[in-house]
């Protein structure tokens, strides 16, 4: 498949965060795979900085909020800006949030940049960009059919936000709605949203090795092949804390929606190198979609 | 403390433990309904050892030094699933925020240690390099808690896959970020 003219393309800004410029690679290099595919131009934030992930909130909220807030600065109020990690996801729509919310904050922001743009910024996750696609349209334009494939999807918990934050339109079933665009067999399991532990795989590992064995055993119990989630965090999480004997691998929304949109073996196993779990076996003998 | 209640005693004084809390992040626990809705849903509730309803019940008693010292506030990740859930719309992940922080504030034993020591380390690399270097974090983290040799294997994996980065990403104007820190996380 050829990409697409420059002028066809739709323009975001696009905050990567630190995993996906780090330990989550092949999460970032797949979206951007998938971008050229549905027409997506993404525009990386000049000189973004970390969010401050879950430790600025957790040790000094100030921070937390100044941290997100100089991100927000960089970002043009003419283009919605895409953000790919739920945990960097939630961190920017607090901080727009709070800054909504508050004069002081906004003259305290005014006085210290000058694109003081937040508060009419649209922030998306990538999920909802796919969840607001129309379904059929994106089946039409599939290359290969994943219907030999049997799926469970999995959302982690960053997703579901605070209280002030309903969930966005589309985004309780995207990554079915999607799946099944593409024909792939979707598993009923219990544990869709289940938190795998975040940063205590770090600090408290057995309790995220406990959080995650439910995760990988309920999937594996269920039939699935492998699962699809939409949390780089989940994803690395339930590939390095797993001890169970069998698991299945853990593949990013971008990288089978990128696959079933026309990438090649040649790029999926640029992203594959960097999974724990071998994924290649699953992708092996694809079809073409009819 | 030893179950010494003395929310009334409390209320004469002026603000209640609850009343605080409000004020410093606009969520009211007393619609709390104690309906342990959040503790069958936190998925790390075993750990915690409090569910959130009896952390709230404890502040509603004015409990300060109870609720700040224990180890639920620090495993809590901020999941939102119990807050997804609650039936008086308490933000719940909030009020945890702040728990922390008035723990730290106010010089309270921590008892996870650990955890403490992670987000440092984290929050150090942030404002070093405007972003994080997991390898350094991990690295710092190991030393400082004295688990050196714990995860080895699972550290060696992430290398070998080029998933940890030897050299970090970095924000060119990392000063902007630098002013941003205040000293309220850092070590005294």
């Amino acid at each position: 498949m050829t990409d697409r003219a420059a002028s066809d393309m739709i323009d975001f800004s696009y905050f990567p965060g630190c995993s996906m410029a780090t330990t989550s690679k092949e999460c970032s290099l797949s979206l951007i795979q998938a971008c050229k595919y549905l027409g997506l131009n993404l525009i990386e934030l000049d000189d973004w900085n970390c969010c401050g992930s879950s430790s600025a909130h957790c040790l000094d909220i100030q921070l937390g909020f100044e941290l997100s807030v100089r991100n927000l600065t960089l970002a043009p109020a003419n283009r919605p800006l895409v953000v790919m990690c739920p945990s960097c996801f939630r961190n920017l729509r607090q901080a727009k949030h709070h800054l909504a919310a508050s004069r002081k904050l906004q003259e305290s922001v005014a006085r210290r940049y000058d694109n003081l743009v937040a508060g009419k910024l649209d922030i998306i996750h990538f999920l909802s960009v796919v969840g607001q696609m129309d379904m059929e349209k994106l089946q039409e334009k599939a290359v290969w059919s994943l219907h030999k494939i049997k799926i469970a999807p999995y959302y982690g918990c960053m997703l579901a936000g605070p209280p002030p934050f309903k969930p966005q339109q589309g985004d309780s079933f995207c990554i079915e709605r999607m799946l099944e665009a593409f024909g792939a067999r979707i598993v009923l399991w219990p544990n869709i949203r289940w938190c795998c532990g975040t940063f205590l795989t770090a600090s408290k590992p057995d309790v995220a090795r406990d959080a995650v064995n439910q995760i990988m055993e309920s999937a594996v119990a269920s039939g699935a092949d492998c699962l699809v989630t939409a949390c780089a965090m989940c994803q690395i999480n339930l590939e390095m804390r797993c001890t169970l004997e069998k698991k299945i691998p853990v593949l990013h929304f971008s990288e089978i929606l990128a696959i079933a949109m026309g990438a090649d073996e040649e790029q999926w196993n640029t992203w594959f190198r960097y999974h724990l779990v071998d994924p290649r076996p699953l992708f092996a003998k694809l079809e073409a979609a009819s | 403390m030893s179950g010494n209640i003395d929310i009334l005693h409390e209320q004469g004084r002026g603000k209640s433990f609850s009343d605080e809390i409000r004020i410093l992040c606009g969520v009211n626990i007393s619609t709390c309904l104690q309906c342990r809705t959040c503790a069958s849903v936190c998925p790390f509730y075993e750990a915690m050892g409090h569910a959130p309803h009896t952390l709230f019940r404890k502040i509603q008693y004015g409990l300060r030094q109870d609720v700040l010292t224990s180890s639920a506030i620090w495993i809590c990740v901020g999941c939102n699933t119990c807050a997804s859930q609650c039936p008086a719309g308490i933000d719940i992940v909030a009020v945890m925020d702040v728990l922390r922080q008035l723990a730290l504030e106010t010089n309270m034993p921590i008892p996870e240690e650990d955890i403490l020591n992670f987000h440092r380390e984290v929050l150090h690399s942030i404002e070093r390099y405007g972003r994080t270097h997991k390898l350094e974090i991990m690295l710092r983290y190991k030393i400082k808690s004295g688990h050196l040799l714990a995860d080895l294997d699972t550290g060696m994996i992430m290398l070998a896959k080029r998933k940890l980065d030897l050299r970090p990403s970095r924000v060119h104007a990392v000063n902007e970020i630098k002013r941003l820190f205040k000293k309220t996380w850092q070590e005294t």
